[in-house]
């Protein structure tokens, strides 16, 4: 199957091309139930479990708006600084796939609820850019297939497909920028600093999971080329499903690559759809379609349409979280950090994380600590941002809270968050699962004390000699029979005591 | 008024998912046709500043509160499928990518 | 034929609820009459005979312990048109692609009549999928006029109203689309009611054309389509364009006409629903009725609704469009019929063999028609140009209204026509719409009335009033108001002139 594809030297290409992107992000919002039923939208729940007359698409079922995901929609619209559309409907955008129960999908064709925002991202050297913003528009998840019979799920070579509905119907906002234009060489890392920008403006409106990995977020990027000095677009091609935050950035710069070779060996870029493949970077194309695609768009009949009313559009400003760069001011201000230093986490992708620590309780120093150190080697180990590390910051608070209080060593604390990484539930499951907390009685410490010096006599002679730097040993040797589960200060002190 | 031919009839049925015969397409080709026809009286009258309707009653914002209600059971849902296995729907192959 | 049958629903839900009656006894008597006569009407497609028994003695039950009767229909037997969902009875629309599907869920019409003590006795036939004027396109063979066993019920609801003048049924469902419950209604001589778009729930009727579909009642006077009306009617949450506001005193209406005093109201006559293509005999009774509107004390006025004539066109673009999109769902994924699957067959494959295998001729012309409407480069000459007529219809309404309280024209351009007749010029058949879909397109209510038989065949006619949105008590008042002073003329009902009909093993 694999064919041997051209690419050019990435130089060479940001000498001769300019590129241009349009990226298309599509959220899952995190609402209780569907956008048009009364369906849970739990994650990970049994096959066709969440599912009723509407979702499925039986005969004779309608679907009704779930007004809190058209407000999560307006308030996305006011947070990328968007116009909200004053009078906006539904369409039914036609096509047949199996896991799409009515094979319309019910979406917002050409009266998007917000149009025509920006958005300012900020790059690692601390150069801004803006990026357009298209629209916002809202419509509805598909169902999952599962592929039996072939290789590996893969649809090729499947003998049959299996169909859970329990996706269909979730709600989705579809984020569509502008072209992005004239950012050069640097493309790929604008395509990474948007979706890495746009993820945390979500978060922090707490409208999405936003988890890249479960497809709450997922990214589609345009790529096209022109000749430098060139002002028409040059044909391009949508790359799928981009599934992770450095998936964006090489997908970006694989598809750069492989058009300027077919430009510059004379060939014309075909306007299509692509496929990243996570194992070697490159994108492949998707099945050519017999038939155009028309998808005869006309407004949905069974809805009625949205007239937001400045009241309520203005109420929903008023719930809008701080703007990104003000917030980073004041938590510079209230961390006390340097410009370097500020600059360091945004770099590292830690900001966020630990300021959700910080409001779960935590203090910026101790959130800082966790995230910047053992956490980053986690998340570098796994090839993964720390936002998309299986811990959240309110488990990382939890943990800390523990250690403050004493439950944890700090020793004792990395094996809960070990355990925490490897889905082993909450802090507090993984403490009593793996039976973790700290021996913190005395009496048990005193006999595993008694044990250690009865063994290594020479040494407690020592201790009782004054010679208390000795007592090292012993804090060993106690620690290791009880599974470096006791405060190694509080042994010493038990030692010392005993030897006094 | 363009007429439609038998090809037309046919990219029709393709997208429509009709795997019609021969002799249908013959037969609709002829019967579209003249339906087409004595439709296209609606181009005389509209302008250019008539609003569309689309729908019947004036109505706006009609919305749900954002609370689970009680759907289908899993026995339910796949019982009238033509084919189920794990919990689910079972169907032929799929060709082609999700979209 | 049992007594019982020819009773009104208004007359045996006294009876049920004095215990003159039983409902079992009244639901019995219907299901021998469904028994006797429907191998030779048609008229059903599925006898609830046990669900139909046990709701009827759930309502005896709840009579005999002395508690009041839910509804002022408790008891009294309907025939529901099976384009309506029931929990566990099947539900087919007159189609193959749904043939043996059993719903696990009620439609809110449904819900409501059993929560009204209504009993449903079965699922009556149609045109597939509501898509026709003659009940000849459903898949389960046509249903005859009880008038004339050659001629067709009329349609898509030919089923439904051919049971009332059967006396399968004292009450029935219709739905309309394009004039589905009024023209069976005007060629069987029976009563059937388009509400306001909006004032009876969509949820569970199996979608066809949504922005014109409404359920509406069936009877065999109008005073039993009011109070059906307000058992269905009302607020549905789970519908978005159902009407958020209480239903108009329809009932009452209905009373206050039986008084037959029509002073003060004006009925405007529309000069456009007259000459070329309509039936001299139709003419004339349509004549008769307006000159016994006028001895009742009504105003006539000649009002002109001069984009009328671009309904149909616009309507035949309209319904075509949206069927295309709402019967993409039957795929043979989910539910419904499956053909095609071999060993290497795909998906898409057995989609469009299933399709092709479960729509009938007419499904399948509206679907292509649609799809066509809908595609890009056609959008806007056709779809989008129907959505401006349908603007300016509303306007003529609204014009008309401002001269008018009601306005009448004949219901049907003809009599019921023989089966067979346009089975093949599906341009004949869609002018059996002519005067019934404007009031789809607007969404204002409309009801047909009997106006009796056709001086030239003898077959019945119907007069159609029209009322502004949300002014159905308008359609009940002057309804029931004309309805009395022709049974005074005419020395009774109409529908009681209907032949007796062949029975089955007699």
């Amino acid at each position: 199957m694999t064919t041997m594809v051209e690419t050019m030297d990435y130089d060479e290409v940001v000498e001769r091309f300019d590129p241009v992107l349009g990226l298309e992000v599509h959220v899952e919002l995190s609402t209780a139930t569907k956008m048009f039923c009364g369906c849970a939208t739990t994650f990970g729940a049994e096959p066709n479990t969440q599912v009723c007359p509407t979702c499925l698409g039986l005969p004779g079922s309608l679907p009704v708006m779930n007004g809190a995901a058209v407000e999560s929609a307006i308030r996305i619209g006011l947070a990328l600084n968007c116009q909200i559309a004053p009078w906006c409907r539904f369409a039914r955008k036609n096509y047949f796939y199996p896991d799409m129960p009515k094979n319309f999908q019910t979406s917002q064709y050409d009266e998007p609820i917000a149009f025509d925002g920006w958005m300012d991202l900020e790059l690692p050297d601390g150069e801004t850019v803006r990026v357009g913003i298209e629209r916002a528009h809202m419509e509805e998840d598909t169902g999952k297939s599962l592929h039996v019979g072939g290789a590996t799920g893969r649809i090729h070579g499947a003998s049959h497909s299996l169909l859970d509905y329990n996706r269909a119907g979730v709600p989705l906002i579809e984020i569509v920028t502008k072209p992005i234009e004239g950012v050069g060489a640097r493309a790929p890392e604008v395509a990474r600093a948007y979706v890495t920008a746009l993820r945390d403006l979500l978060r922090a409106l707490d409208v999405s999971d936003v988890r890249m990995d479960q497809g709450s977020l997922r990214c589609d990027a345009n790529v096209s080329l022109r000749e430098r000095g060139v002002s028409e677009f040059g044909t391009r091609t949508e790359t799928k499903n981009v599934n992770s935050l450095r998936s964006v950035e090489r997908a970006v710069r694989y598809e750069m690559t492989r058009q300027a070779a077919v430009l510059a060996g004379g060939g014309e870029v075909v306007q299509e759809t692509r496929h990243f493949h996570e194992a070697d970077g490159s994108t492949s194309p998707g099945r050519v379609k017999e038939t155009a695609e028309d998808y005869r768009y006309f407004p949905e009949p069974d809805l009625v349409p949205i007239a937001p009313s400045e009241e309520w559009i203005e109420r929903l400003r008023g719930t809008l979280p701080e703007k990104p760069a003000e917030r980073r001011k004041r938590i510079q201000q209230d961390w006390q950090l340097s410009d370097l230093e500020l600059r360091d986490l945004l770099n590292a992708g830690a900001v966020e994380v630990i300021a959700s620590t910080v409001d779960a309780g935590a203090t910026p120093d101790e959130a800082r600590s966790w995230w910047v150190s053992y956490l980053a080697q986690q998340a570098n180990t796994r090839g993964v941002e720390l936002a998309e590390l299986p811990i959240s910051p309110a488990q990382v608070a939890r943990v800390i809270a523990l250690v403050n209080s004493g439950e944890l060593t700090n020793s004792l604390a990395k094996q809960v968050v070990d355990g925490v990484l490897a889905g082993e539930g909450d802090p507090d499951d993984v403490v009593a699962a793996r039976g973790l907390a700290v021996v913190s009685d005395d009496s048990a410490l005193n006999a595993a004390v008694d044990e250690a010096l009865a063994a290594q006599p020479d040494v407690a002679d020592k201790i009782r000699g004054g010679k208390v730097q000795a007592a090292g040993a012993i804090v060993g040797a106690v620690m290791k029979a009880t599974n470096n589960q006791a405060d190694a200060k509080r042994v010493r002190e038990l030692i010392l005591e005993r030897c006094s | 008024m363009p007429s439609i031919s038998r090809d037309e009839v046919a990219h029709l049925a393709r997208l429509a998912r009709l795997a019609v015969t021969e002799e249908e397409l013959d037969t609709f080709a002829g019967q579209l046709d003249v339906i087409l026809r004595s439709v296209a009286s609606v181009g005389e009258v509209a302008a250019e500043e008539i609003p569309p309707t689309s729908h019947a009653v004036p109505l706006t914002n009609v919305f749900r509160d954002d609370v689970v209600r009680p759907g289908l059971t899993r026995e339910q849902a796949l019982a009238g499928a033509p084919a189920a296995e794990d919990g689910r729907f079972r169907v032929p192959r799929i060709l082609g990518e999700e979209q | 034929m049992s007594d019982v049958t020819r009773l009104t629903a208004a007359e045996l839900a006294e009876k049920i609820h004095t215990r003159e009656l039983t409902a079992e006894q009244v639901t019995q008597a219907h299901l021998d009459r469904i028994g006797a006569v429907d191998d030779f009407v048609h008229t059903f497609l599925h006898v609830d005979t046990e669900g139909a028994l046990a709701a009827a003695r759930a309502v005896d039950a709840e009579l005999d312990e002395g508690r009041a009767p839910r509804s002022p229909l408790a008891g009294v037997p309907l025939a529901l048109k099976d384009v309506l969902t029931t929990d566990g009875v099947p539900t087919t629309c007159g189609s193959r692609i749904l043939e043996g599907w059993v719903p696990p869920y009620d439609a809110t019409v449904t819900r409501r009549l059993r929560e009204a003590g209504v009993v449903i006795l079965g699922k009556t036939n149609m045109d597939e999928f509501a898509m026709g004027s003659s009940t000849e396109n459903s898949a389960f063979g046509p249903t005859h006029n009880p008038w004339d066993h050659a001629r067709v019920p009329g349609g898509s609801g030919g089923g439904s109203s051919a049971s009332l003048a059967a006396f399968e049924a004292p009450l029935a469902i219709g739905t309309d689309t394009g004039g589905s419950i009024r023209q069976p209604g005007a060629v069987t001589g029976t009563v059937g009611v388009k509400p306001t778009y909006g004032g009876v729930s969509r949820y569970g009727l199996v979608a066809f054309s949504s922005s014109l579909d409404q359920a509406g009642p069936c009877a065999r006077t109008v005073l039993d389509a009011a109070l059906l009306h307000e058992v269905i009617g009302g607020h549905d949450p789970m519908d978005s364009t159902s009407i958020d506001a209480p239903l108009p005193p329809i009932v009452e209406a209905a009373r206050r006409g039986a008084s037959a005093d029509l002073s003060g109201v004006r009925v405007g006559v529309v000069s456009e629903f007259a000459g070329e293509g309509y039936q001299a005999g139709v003419q004339r009774s349509f004549e008769a009725a307006v000159d016994v509107l006028r001895s009742l004390g009504a105003e006539v006025v000649e009002v002109s609704c001069p984009h009328f004539v671009y309904a149909l066109p616009a309507y035949y673009l309209i319904n075509p469009s949206e069927c295309s999109s709402n019967l993409a769902r039957f795929d043979a994924m989910r539910y419904g019929l499956r053909v095609g699957e071999s060993g290497d067959s795909s998906a898409e494959d057995v989609m469009r063999a299933t399709r092709e295998a479960g729509f009938g001729a007419e499904v399948k012309r509206r679907i292509m028609l649609g799809t066509f409407a809908l595609s890009s480069g056609y959008y806007d000459a056709y779809y989008g140009q129907a959505q401006k007529v349908r603007t300016l219809v509303t306007r003529d309404f609204d014009a008309a209204f401002d001269k008018a309280d009601v306005l009448v024209s004949p219901t049907t351009p003809t009599t019921a026509f023989k089966i067979g007749e346009r089975v093949d010029d599906p341009m004949a058949m869609y002018r059996a719409d002519l005067c019934t879909v404007p009031a789809n397109l607007a969404g204002n209510a409309a009801i047909s009335v009997p106006s009796g038989l056709s001086d030239e065949d003898g077959l019945p006619v119907g007069l159609q009033v029209m009322a502004p949105a949300l002014a159905d008590d308008r359609l009940y008042r002057v309804g029931a108001a004309y309805e009395v002073a022709r049974d005074r003329a005419s020395g009774g009902s109409l529908v009681y002139r209907v032949p007796e009909l062949r029975e089955s093993g007699a």
